[in-house]
C-alpha cells in the first residue's frame, strides 16, 4: 500500500451552507500540489456534487454528518472520499444514470453524477440502503 | 453572496447572475429571476453567466426551470458569456441542444 504524502480530514454538519466550505477547502488542500485551474474547477465541481447528494438525499434536509476525505500521492493522485449516514440508495446503476432524480421539485437536473464521472478519472459509489452512501474518486494531475 | 442583477429594455429582461451557483445559492437566485420575469412578462430572457465562476449540477437545474418558466409565458431564452469553467459543464449536459449559448468569457464587456 502506498503511503499519501499528505491528508485532509473535514466533518460538516449537513448545512447547505456548508457546501462551498467543503469544495474550496478541498481546493485549498489541492492547491499545494500545483493543479492546473481546470483541474481545480473540475473538482470543485465534484466535491459540490457528493456533498450536495449527502444534504439533499442522504439526510433529506435532517441532521447528520458529512465526512470529507482528501489525500495525494506522489505521483499526482489524488482520492477524494465523501460519505455520509443516511438512508443510502437503493440501486446504484440507476441512480448513476445521466438525468435520473428522485427528487420532485423540479429543481434537480439528475446530473451530479455524470458530471462527477467527467471531471474525475475514477468514481465508486458504495450504498448500503439504511446506512448511508460513500463516494470514492480518484484524479491524477497533470 | 450571490446577487442578481436585472436590466428589462424593450421587452428583453437581463439577468446577470453574480457568484457560485450551487445547490446552496440556487434557491435564492431562483425565486428572485422568477419573481422578476413573472412581473416584467419579457418577450425574451438573456441569462448571463459572465460572472458566475462557479457552477455545479443544481445551476443545471435552475436553467433548466427558468427555461421552462419563460416557454410557459411565451419568451424566448438564451443563455450569453459563460465563462469557461460554466461552459465545460453547460457542454456536458448538452444544454446547447435546447436552448441558444451565445458568446463567451472572452468578449467581458461591462
Ligand atoms: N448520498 C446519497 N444518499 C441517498 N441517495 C443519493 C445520494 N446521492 C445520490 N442519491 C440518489 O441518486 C440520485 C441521482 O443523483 P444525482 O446524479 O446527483 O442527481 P440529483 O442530485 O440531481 O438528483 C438522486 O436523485 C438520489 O436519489
Ligand atoms: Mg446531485
Amino acid at each position: 500500500m502506498r503511503h499519501a504524502k499528505n491528508q485532509m480530514k473535514l466533518y460538516l454538519p449537513s448545512l447547505s451552507i456548508n457546501e462551498g466550505l467543503a469544495r474550496n477547502a478541498v481546493a485549498m488542500f489541492i492547491a499545494q500540489i500545483n493543479p492546473t485551474i481546470e483541474e481545480i474547477s473540475d473538482i470543485k465541481c465534484a466535491v459540490s456534487e457528493a456533498v450536495t447528494n449527502s444534504i439533499v438525499h442522504g439526510y433529506k434536509y435532517s441532521q447528520g454528518i458529512v465526512y470529507i476525505g482528501v489525500k495525494y500521492f506522489s505521483d499526482r493522485t489524488i482520492v477524494i472520499e465523501i460519505k455520509d449516514k443516511g438512508c443510502g440508495i437503493e440501486n446504484i446503476e440507476q441512480a448513476m444514470t445521466p438525468l435520473f432524480t428522485t427528487d420532485t421539485s423540479g429543481e434537480r437536473s439528475g446530473m451530479g453524477f455524470a458530471v462527477m464521472q467527467t471531471f474525475m478519472d475514477k468514481l465508486d459509489v458504495i450504498s448500503k440502503i439504511g446506512s448511508g452512501v460513500r463516494v470514492v474518486m480518484t484524479k491524477k494531475l497533470k | 453572496m450571490e446577487k442578481i442583477k436585472c436590466i428589462f429594455e424593450n421587452k428583453v429582461l437581463t439577468v446577470r447572475i453574480i457568484g457560485d451557483i450551487d445547490h446552496h445559492s440556487a434557491r435564492g437566485v431562483r425565486e428572485k429571476i422568477d419573481y422578476i420575469i413573472f412581473d416584467k412578462k419579457p418577450i425574451l430572457v438573456l441569462l448571463d453567466l459572465s460572472a458566475v465562476e462557479f457552477m455545479d449540477s443544481s445551476g443545471l437545474g435552475l436553467i433548466l426551470g427558468r427555461y421552462t418558466i419563460s416557454k410557459d409565458i411565451g419568451a424566448d431564452f438564451k443563455i450569453i458569456r459563460p465563462s469557461s469553467n460554466v461552459k465545460r459543464i453547460l457542454d456536458l449536459a448538452g444544454i446547447d441542444r435546447l436552448m441558444k449559448i451565445e458568446g463567451d468569457d472572452n468578449n467581458e464587456a461591462c
